[in-house]
C-alpha cells in the first residue's frame, strides 16, 4: 500500500531518494535523500525512486493504473536507465503531489494514454541518474575512473572484476549531486524495457489481496448510498425519511446537493435504507426527454448553423464538379463506462486535515474539491489514489467526491459513498451520440478528391473546460475526422452542439470512438464507389511510408489481406492514428442470414506506438480495447425516457460476452516514432472494420451502432 | 446468529437471514475479494464456490447457505491451477471481476474439464469484463485443465 513520502523520506537514513521538480519549463531532478543538500526549489517533493540499503527499488507514482499496467510499465522505464535488479523493484502509489503532475497538462490526472508518453524522458532520467551517482559513489570508494566501471542487475563492476552491491552504495550515493543531463541509455541496450516481465500487481490481484476503492475500510467508517435525482434537473421537493431511519443499522439521513445520502453502519444497511426513502421529486428540467426527441435534436442539427472545424481547399465546388458524389449519414448512440467497480469515494474530514481516498484518475481535480469544501489549504488536503476497478475516463469526474467529503464534515467521521450499479447507469457522463454527414467526391479515375463532412455531438469540453471551446468548436468532438491519416485536398469539416441536458465524458478514445466508425466505413464506401480494392484505396490516399502507411502495410501482410477468405466469411479493415499511436485492424466475420447474428471470427492488430516498453501490456490494451470497441459495436445503447436515463442495469445493458470473444492477434511494429499512447487506440478501428467485413460478405452497409440485426436479417434475407 | 462456514472456518454473524451473501462476507467477514458490480445477479463479479458450485452471492441470501461450504478466492490454494494459469498469462487487468472469474472457471473446469473451447466460453459468458481479458480467459483455462488432470490423474 501507500504511504505519506514526505515523512518517510525524512526519517529514514542510508537510502537514495530522487525527486522530480516541475518548474515552469523544465523538469528538475533533485536528490532529498536524508542528509543531502536542501533542494533549491520552493517545493517539498516526493520521491520518485528510492533505493533502500538492502538494495530494493521503490518506484513511486502518482500516475492511476485502471489495469493497463502503467505502474509495472513506468517501474520498468527507470529499472532499466538504472540497472536495477528487476526483482527487487516494487511500485507504490503516492499521494497526489505537485512533483507528479503530469509535465504537460500541469495537474496530475490519467486521462489521454499520456502515462508514459509525457513521462518517457523524464522516467529514463530518473533511472540514469541514480545509476550515474552509484556509478560515481562505488569509484570513489575504489579510487577509479568512474567510466571504467559498468553496472548491471543491481551491481557496480570494478573493472578488475569486484563488485558492489547498490544497497552497499545508497548512502554514500545520497551525498552526491544529481547530475543535470545524464547519459540515457542506447535503445540497444535495453535489458527491461522491452522484455516480458510479470505484472507488478499480478499476484496480489490473483490472490484477490487488491483492495479497491470499493473494499476501502477505515476505523470508524459508516458506508453511505445516495438517492440521485431521477430526471434530469429534477430536485427533492419533500423527503419522508422516517422508514429509512426504521432500518436496522441505518445512522443518518441527510441531502447532499440534489441528492439525499442514507449512511449507516453497513452497505446492505444503507442500501435498505434508500430503498425506504419517500422522495417526491420535481419534474426536472426536460420531462419530455426521450429517445425520439434526443434523435430528432441530433437530426435537425445536421443542416443550420455549425463551427468550422478544418477548411481546405474548397469542398463544395469540388464535390460539384466531382466525377461520383457519395453521400451517407450515419448514427451513433449514448454509450456508457460501465466500468464493473462502480463510483465511490472515502472521506475523513478533520479539523485541520481531509483525507480522501478514492479510485480516481483525477488526483488534481479531487484535492481541488478538498480544497473548495473544507477551506483547508492543499497541502492539507491529502488524495490517496487506490486500485481501481476499471475506469475508462469515468474517474475524471469528482462528484463523489463532493459527496463524501460533504458528509464526513456532517457526519464528523469517516464516510465512504458507494454509487450502486443503476447510479452508475442513470448519472455517468456517456459518451456523446453523434450524427454525422458526410459527401465525398470522386474523379474520373476513382481518386478521392473531396470530403465534407458535418458532424453533431455535445461537447464535453463546455461542461469541463468551456475556455477550451472556441467559436463553438471543441476539438475533442471531431478528433479522428480532424487529423485522418488521409490526404484529401478539398476538405471542409463542420461541427454542431445539440441542445440536449444529458451530461457527457472522456469514455476510452473519446472522439475518436465514435468519428472513426464513420470515416472508416465512409472511406470503404468510397473505395467500393471507386471500384478498388479497400486496403489499396487506403494506402493510395496516406502519404507514403507514413506512420499509419506501415502500420496498414504490415496489418495487410499479416493478415494474408488478398489471400482466399474461407467461404461464407468477409473481411474489413479499418485504420485510426490518435494519442500519439497509429492502430490498424482486420476482422473476419459471418453473418447469420436466419437471425441477424454477426460472428466476428477474429481480428488481426498491428499497432506502432513508437518503443514498445511492455508488450505483453500493449497486446492486453489492444485485446482490451477490441472487445470493449465490439461490445460497444453489438450491443450497446442507453436509452432515455420520461426526462432521465432509462436504462437501469446490465438486464438492459449487455457487454459483450465471452462467446462473442474472438482470438484478437497482435503484431507491433517495428517504430521509429515517438512513444505513443496504448490505453485508447485499440479501440476505435473495430466497429468500422466489422461494419466492412459485413459489408463485404452481406453487401449490407451498416450505418448505424449497434449494429441492428432485424436490418441484417431482412436485407441478408 | 447465522453460521456460516467460508473457506473452512465456521463464523457467527448478527445479521438478518434476508442479507445477501454477498454483504457479510464483505462487510461482515472482511472478505472484500468477493466484489460488488450489480447486485441482481447480472455481472458475475460476486461469484463465490458454494459447495462446489458456482453462485451469485448478491442474490444468494445468508439463510440458504447456512451448513454449505463457501469458498472464496482467499480459500482457493494460492497455487491452484486456475491461479497459477492466470498469472501466467496475465489474464487480470483492472483485477476487479478476476476473482469471480476465476471462481467461476473453477466450477467449470471441475465439473467438465473437456468441454471444447466454444462451450467453455459459454460456460464463462455469465461474468462480465469490461476491460477485455476475455482473449485470455479460454487458454488460460486450457493450461489450468491440464495441470488438473495431471494432479488428478
Ligand atoms: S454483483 Fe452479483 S452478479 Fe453482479
Ligand atoms: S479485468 Fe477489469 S473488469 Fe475484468
Amino acid at each position: 500500500m501507500s504511504e505519506d513520502m514526505s515523512r518517510r523520506c525524512f526519517l529514514k537514513s542510508g537510502l537514495l531518494v530522487l525527486a522530480v521538480a516541475i518548474t515552469p519549463g523544465a523538469l528538475v531532478l533533485m536528490n532529498v535523500s536524508p542528509g543531502a543538500a536542501a533542494p533549491a526549489t520552493p517545493f517539498r517533493p516526493h520521491a520518485f525512486v528510492e533505493l533502500d540499503a538492502d538494495g530494493s527499488v521503490t518506484v513511486w507514482v502518482g500516475q492511476t493504473d485502471l489495469g493497463q499496467g502503467t505502474h509495472t510499465g513506468m517501474a520498468m522505464i527507470i529499472a532499466d536507465e538504472m540497472d536495477a535488479d528487476w526483482n527487487r523493484v516494487r511500485v507504490r502509489t503516492a499521494l497526489a503531489a505537485e512533483p507528479f503532475k503530469d509535465p504537460e497538462w500541469g495537474m496530475q490526472a490519467t486521462g489521454g494514454s499520456t502515462s508514459i508518453r509525457h513521462r518517457w524522458d523524464m522516467l529514463r532520467k530518473a533511472g540514469a541518474a541514480a545509476r550515474l551517482m552509484l556509478v560515481q559513489a562505488a569509484a570513489r570508494q575504489w579510487g577509479v575512473d568512474p567510466a571504467a566501471c559498468t553496472t548491471a542487475a543491481g551491481q557496480v563492476r570494478h573493472p578488475d572484476g569486484r563488485s558492489l552491491g547498490y544497497g552497499e552504495l545508497a548512502a554514500r550515493a545520497a551525498a552526491l549531486r544529481v547530475p543535470a543531463d545524464p547519459l540515457l541509455k542506447n535503445p540497444a541496450d535495453y535489458a527491461v524495457i522491452g522484455t516480458l516481465r510479470r505484472r507488478l500487481d499480478m499476484e496480489d490481484k490473483v490472490q484477490g489481496r487488491t483492495a479497491f476503492g470499493f473494499d476501502f475500510r477505515v476505523p470508524g467508517m459508516c458506508t453511505a448510498v445516495l438517492a440521485h435525482p431521477p430526471r434530469f434537473g429534477a430536485r427533492p421537493l419533500s423527503v419522508d425519511a422516517d422508514a429509512a431511519r426504521q432500518v436496522r443499522g441505518v445512522l443518518d439521513v441527510i441531502p447532499v446537493g440534489d441528492a439525499v445520502a442514507v449512511c449507516a453502519e453497513s452497505t446492505w444497511s444503507a442500501l435498505q435504507g434508500r430503498d425506504a426513502l419517500k422522495i417526491n421529486w420535481s419534474e426536472g428540467s426536460h420531462p419530455n426527454l426521450n429517445d425520439e426527441a434526443v434523435n430528432a435534436e441530433l437530426l435537425a442539427k445536421l443542416d443550420g448553423p455549425a463551427a468550422v472545424a478544418e477548411d481546405a481547399g474548397n469542398a463544395a465546388e469540388a464535390l460539384f464538379a466531382a466525377a461520383t458524389v457519395v453521400e451517407s449519414v450515419y448514427a451513433v448512440p449514448y454509450v456508457a463506462h460501465a466500468q464493473l467497480e462502480p463510483t465511490n469515494c472515502t472521506a475523513h474530514v478533520e479539523k485541520d486535515r481531509c483525507r480522501i481516498w478514492a479510485p480516481t484518475q483525477g488526483q488534481t481535480a479531487a484535492q481541488d474539491e478538498g480544497v473548495r469544501l473544507c477551506g483547508l489549504p492543499p497541502e492539507k488536503v491529502e488524495v490517496m489514489t487506490t486500485p481501481c476497478g476499471g475506469g475508462f475516463g469515468r474517474r475524471g469526474e469528482i462528484e463523489v467526491v463532493t459527496e463524501a467529503v460533504t458528509l464526513s464534515k456532517a457526519l464528523r467521521r469517516p464516510v465512504k459513498v458507494v454509487w450502486t450499479r443503476g447510479d452508475e447507469f442513470a448519472h455517468d457522463v456517456f459518451r456523446p451520440a453523434s450524427i454525422c454527414r458526410i459527401r465525398g467526391g470522386l474523379d474520373g479515375d476513382g481518386s478521392l478528391v473531396a470530403w465534407s463532412h458535418r458532424l453533431v455531438a455535445s461537447s464535453i469540453m463546455s461542461r469541463l473546460w468551456p475556455s477550451a471551446v472556441q467559436n463553438g468548436l471543441d476539438p475533442t468532438s471531431v478528433e479522428g475526422v480532424e487529423g485522418m491519416p488521409y490526404s484529401v485536398p478539398n476538405r471542409r469539416i463542420e461541427y454542431a452542439i445539440p441542445d440536449l441536458p444529458i451530461p457527457v465524458g472522456w469514455l476510452r478514445s473519446v472522439g475518436n470512438s465514435y468519428n472513426c466508425f464513420t470515416v472508416e466505413s465512409f472511406v470503404d464506401e468510397l473505395a467500393h464507389a471507386a471500384g478498388k480494392d479497400p486496403v489499396e484505396f487506403r494506402l493510395g490516399l496516406m502519404e507514403k511510408d507514413s506512420r499509419s502507411h506501415r502500420t496498414l502495410s504490415l496489418l495487410a501482410e499479416k493478415a494474408g489481406w488478398g489471400g482466399p477468405v474461407p467461404a461464407g466469411r468477409g473481411r474489413g479493415v479499418a485504420v485510426t492514428q490518435c494519442f500519439g499511436s497509429s492502430v490498424a485492424q482486420m476482422a473476419e466475420v459471418s453473418v447469420d442470414g436466419r437471425t441477424g447474428v454477426i460472428t466476428v471470427h477474429r481480428v488481426v492488430c498491428a499497432v506502432d506506438c513508437g518503443p514498445a516498453v511492455y508488450p505483453d501490456a500493449i497486446v492486453a490494451q489492444m485485446e482490451g480495447g477490441v472487445v470493449m470497441g465490439l461490445s460497444i459495436a453489438l450491443h450497446e445503447r442507453v436509452k432515455f425516457a420520461k426526462g432521465g436515463v432509462a436504462t437501469s442495469g446490465f438486464s438492459q445493458y449487455r457487454l459483450l460476452g465471452m462467446k462473442e470473444a474472438p482470438a484478437v492477434e497482435v503484431f507491433i511494429a517495428e517504430s521509429r516514432h515517438p512513444v505513443g499512447g496504448i490505453g485508447e487506440p485499440g479501440l476505435p478501428p473495430i466497429a468500422p472494420a466489422v461494419a466492412n467485413a459485413v459489408f463485404a460478405v452481406t453487401g449490407v452497409r451498416l450505418r448505424e451502432l449497434p449494429f441492428s440485426r432485424d436490418a441484417l436479417k431482412t436485407a441478408v434475407a | 446468529m447465522i453460521s456460516l462456514k467460508v473457506n473452512g472456518t465456521v463464523h457467527e454473524v448478527d445479521a438478518d437471514p434476508g442479507t445477501p451473501l454477498l454483504w457479510v462476507l464483505r462487510d461482515n467477514l472482511g472478505l472484500t475479494s468477493v466484489k460488488y458490480g450489480c447486485g441482481e445477479g447480472m455481472c458475475g463479479v460476486c461469484t463465490v464456490l458454494v459447495d462446489g458450485r458456482a453462485e451469485r452471492s448478491c442474490v444468494t441470501t445468508v439463510e440458504s447457505v447456512q451448513g454449505s461450504e463457501i469458498l472464496t478466492i482467499e480459500g482457493l490454494p494460492a497455487d491452484h491451477p486456475v491461479k497459477a494459469a492466470w498469472t501466467e498469462l496475465q489474464v487480470p487487468q483492472c483485477g476487479y471481476c478476476q476473482t469471480g472469474m476465476m471462481l467461476q472457471a473453477v466450477d467449470v473446469l471441475t465439473a467438465r474439464p473437456d468441454l471444447p473451447d466454444g462451450e467453455m466460453a459459454a460456460a464463462m459468458d455469465s461474468v462480465a469484463c469490461r476491460c477485455g481479458s476475455h482473449p485470455r480467459v479460454i487458454p488460460a483455462m486450457r493450461q489450468a485443465a491440464g495441470k488438473m488432470k495431471e494432479e488428478k490423474p
